[in-house]
């Protein structure tokens, strides 16, 4: 059964060999390797041969535990208060560290905790860092998709008129995607500098000096924040440029149409435009999504994870421990991860946007 | 096209280096100093000098900035392609030595008898590195400082304890002359965590490693004294004694801009706080129990595994370990000179020498990080617990984690060896 692929196309195979080759010497190649290394102990140097050993990588990186404390008893059983009234806990430490009643919570650290009654639930991880970093790349996510694909969208309506000097206003919103993202990760370093930055001189001058000096990186509750706003604008400009092209191939025609009929700008843009962006806005939203999970660079860069792992993400704790720790197979684990929550959102999306017949 | 190569090769070097080059054996060797002028200078010189001086090797520089030096080396060793001769920073020889890229140098004992004993990479009872210089750190500050403050000028016999310096911290804060008292380095993120901050939770009397055994850092690095360190650290941002947040300009002009009374800085830095004022001082290390300790250890040269002229190699490293270029490397970098001899030639460190403070320090208060494959790890682990612990995490719930993380990494190497 010749297919499509192997009849009389040689050719085409020989324009795409090069590149085919390629991608499969250092994308898919590695890739295996990395599934395969995930299952072992392979250090990136080290004269211990390397070992076979199952699934315990997953179960070191994604392992958590629940553990629920009852509040601690004076000797009649009354709860112990503090001052506020809130009663107290048995440390967490107790039960994770040389506890021998307790061997599952055996290394575990506290995730989140949160009240259910008198009692306190502890949400327990083994590798805590990691699932920060989970939640700090989900939240990442969630935030950039959606305003980098709006941003870049209200841009591209903006630019795509017949208007003198035009072409500067593009170049301008196309900046930033040309500057390497190192370059600009210590440019906006310099702007969120927590004395003389840019950024807290612009904002005590608009407000007379009330808002006080804020160290945008260096504070726990700003640095994703930070690190989301400067990653918005910096790519902003490329998907921009997606939406641009996906504009100019909506028909003239069919905005004339449309303003015979009398059509309002909403009622133009509700169901002319949108709907003749609709595969753009597929790839437009699913290369973000991809995009953004492999945040890296800017963390790299700007905070190194921290401030108490407020930045942490999960390519940069691939980077981190494969090369920094040596720890190949843990940096192959949380690769293979990622792998599969991209892959597993990127089906959902399409799944979502198909066209329904 | 090999014998292309090897023409080409002939040519260039003959062109290069002398015209007694032909008969000489080529030996390459690995720098970390590229984009350092200076430095690039003297070493340079010293292959010159070397290759000059006998007629059987021929050493090849080679030289690669230093952020990117070491993923260059493991990277050159992954693909089988080391350097004859190869730098290698001090608390990361025992990793290179484990892995096989290193074989121990065979070098005259006596020839290195007087050098301090940070520039010796002694690992598993065998010498596989040699420095040409030492680093040292100092409380950096000012004479008349410390005559406003009304504080005693410490010694390296006596130390201030740790009373003494915190209250020497008060006494700057409540002058109000100072943006802060005490300025750590927090800027410089990396190495300098381990190298500068280690020494004092040594001198609280914990450690990053267990060195009875190497295969734990239960109990050193989250037993008593380490938990006393902690909160000790904590509380140098808590109370407002130390900047948490650094900016990298600050660090490297804060002291000379006077905006901070006590500076924990290198030798290296030394230069530009005496251009400063004319009357900075470097004081020893504060003494918080269990005696004052600075961190040892800078570059130092190693033969690789790889190589197949040892001896040759091994002969440019004894060649390189005369007195003139040790003073060369002071005179031209700041560097502590390793010997009594060549410190006495140096234009800083002899007696009387603006710098010679650091000499002494480096002689009696320096101590080794602790050497085993497993620093590597265990020093991002602590630098981590560092930076979390300045900021606020809790003190025993992050030092309990960085063991856990330390003894999982030993485990997971078959305790390295040990």
């Amino acid at each position: 059964m010749a297919s499509k692929f192997t009849r009389s196309n040689r050719t085409g195979w020989m324009m795409a060999g090069p590149a085919a080759a390629l991608m499969a010497i250092f994308v898919v190649l590695p890739f295996l390797f990395a599934i395969g290394l995930s299952f072992t102990n392979q250090r990136l140097i080290s004269p211990n041969p390397t070992q076979f050993v199952g699934l315990s990588n997953y179960e070191q990186l994604l392992g958590v535990g629940v553990l629920t404390l009852a509040p601690e008893t004076d000797t009649t059983g009354a709860v112990l208060r503090d001052a506020d009234g809130k009663p107290s806990y048995p440390s967490v430490r107790s039960f994770t560290r040389n506890n021998d009643q307790y061997p599952q919570y055996d290394g575990m650290r506290e995730w989140f905790s949160f009240g259910l009654g008198d009692n306190q639930v502890y949400v327990l991880g083994r590798d805590i860092v990691f699932l920060k970093a989970l939640v700090n790349t989900v939240i990442f996510v969630l935030v950039v998709a959606p305003v980098q694909g709006g941003l870049a969208l209200g841009l591209a309506l903006l630019i795509n008129q017949r208007l003198r000097g035009i072409n500067l206003f593009r170049a301008i919103y196309f900046m930033p995607v040309v500057v390497s993202i190192v370059v600009v990760s210590l440019l906006w370093r310099f702007i969120y500098d927590g004395n003389s930055g840019l950024l807290n001189n612009l904002l005590g001058a608009i407000s007379l000096g009330t808002i006080p000096r804020i160290d945008w990186l260096g504070n726990p509750g700003t640095a994703l924040g930070a690190i989301i706003a400067m990653s918005v604008w910096q790519a902003v400009g490329f998907h921009m440029v997606i939406w641009l092209s996906g504009l100019q191939t909506i028909s003239p025609t069919l905005y004339e149409a449309a303003a015979i009929e009398g059509a309002s700008p909403w009622q133009t843009f509700r169901y002319v435009t949108w709907p003749g962006l609709r595969n753009t806005a597929v790839l437009v939203l699913i290369v973000i999504t991809m995009q953004a999970f492999s945040l890296f660079s800017q963390i790299d860069v700007m905070t190194g994870g921290g401030p108490l792992d407020s930045t942490q993400t999960i390519v940069f704790q691939a980077v981190e421990r494969g090369y920094g720790k040596q720890d190949i197979s843990g940096g192959s684990t949380i690769s293979v991860v990622l792998f599969v929550i991209v892959l597993s959102i990127s089906l959902i999306q399409r799944w979502l946007t198909r066209e329904k017949k | 096209m090999g014998k292309f190569t090897v023409l080409a090769g002939v040519l260039l070097g003959s062109a290069l280096l002398s015209s007694t080059a032909m008969a000489q054996t080529e030996l390459s060797l690995w720098y970390h100093g590229a984009g350092n002028e200076v430095e690039a200078k003297i070493i340079g010189q010293i292959v010159s000098d070397f290759n000059a001086s006998q007629s059987d090797w021929a050493v090849k520089l080679e030289s690669f900035p230093q952020a990117a030096y070491n993923d260059s080396v493991v990277a050159g060793a992954l693909a089988g392609n080391l350097p004859d001769i190869l730098d290698v920073d001090g608390p990361v020889m025992p990793n290179w030595a484990w892995s096989g890229y290193l074989q121990p140098l065979t070098i005259d004992e006596a020839k290195i008898a007087d050098f301090l004993p940070g520039t010796k990479g002694i690992w598993d009872g065998k010498l596989y590195s040699i420095g040409l210089w030492d680093a040292a750190v100092a409380m950096v500050t000012r004479k008349s400082t410390l005559e406003e403050l009304g504080l005693r000028t410490p010694t390296v016999d006596a130390p201030w304890t740790k009373d003494e310096f915190m209250a020497a911290l008060d006494a700057a804060k409540a002058s109000g002359k100072f943006e802060f008292a005490f300025d750590p380095g927090m800027a410089w993120t990396g190495e300098w965590y381990p190298y500068a901050f280690s020494p004092f939770l040594q001198s609280f009397g914990g450690d990053i490693i267990d060195r009875t055994s190497y295969t734990t850092a239960e109990g050193v690095l989250n037993g008593d004294a380490a938990l006393e360190f902690g909160a000790w650290w904590q509380s140098l941002f808590t109370e407002g004694y130390s900047p948490l947040a650094q900016d990298p300009a600050d660090r490297d002009s804060g002291f000379a801009n006077g905006k901070y009374a006590f500076s924990w800085n290198g030798n290296w830095a030394a230069l530009g706080a005496l251009t400063a004022f004319d009357d900075a001082i470097f004081l020893p290390a504060p003494d918080f129990g269990n005696g004052p300790k600075i961190g040892a250890a800078s570059w130092q040269f190693g033969v690789s595994a790889k190589s197949e002229h040892p001896e040759g190699a091994s002969a440019f490293i004894a060649f390189a370990l005369q007195d003139k270029y040790l003073t060369a490397f002071s005179d031209g970098i700041g560097l502590i000179p390793p010997t009594p001899a060549s410190a006495a030639a140096s234009i800083n460190y002899k007696a009387g020498g603006p710098m010679e403070a650091f000499y002494e320090l480096s002689a009696k208060q320096a101590l080794l990080r602790p050497a085993t494959p497993g620093y590597v790890v265990a020093a991002k682990v602590f630098e981590k617990a560092l930076a979390d612990i300045a900021n606020g995490a809790d003190v025993g719930e992050t030092l309990d984690a960085a063991v856990d993380e330390i003894d999982a990494d030993i485990e997971k190497n078959g305790n390295y060896g040990f």
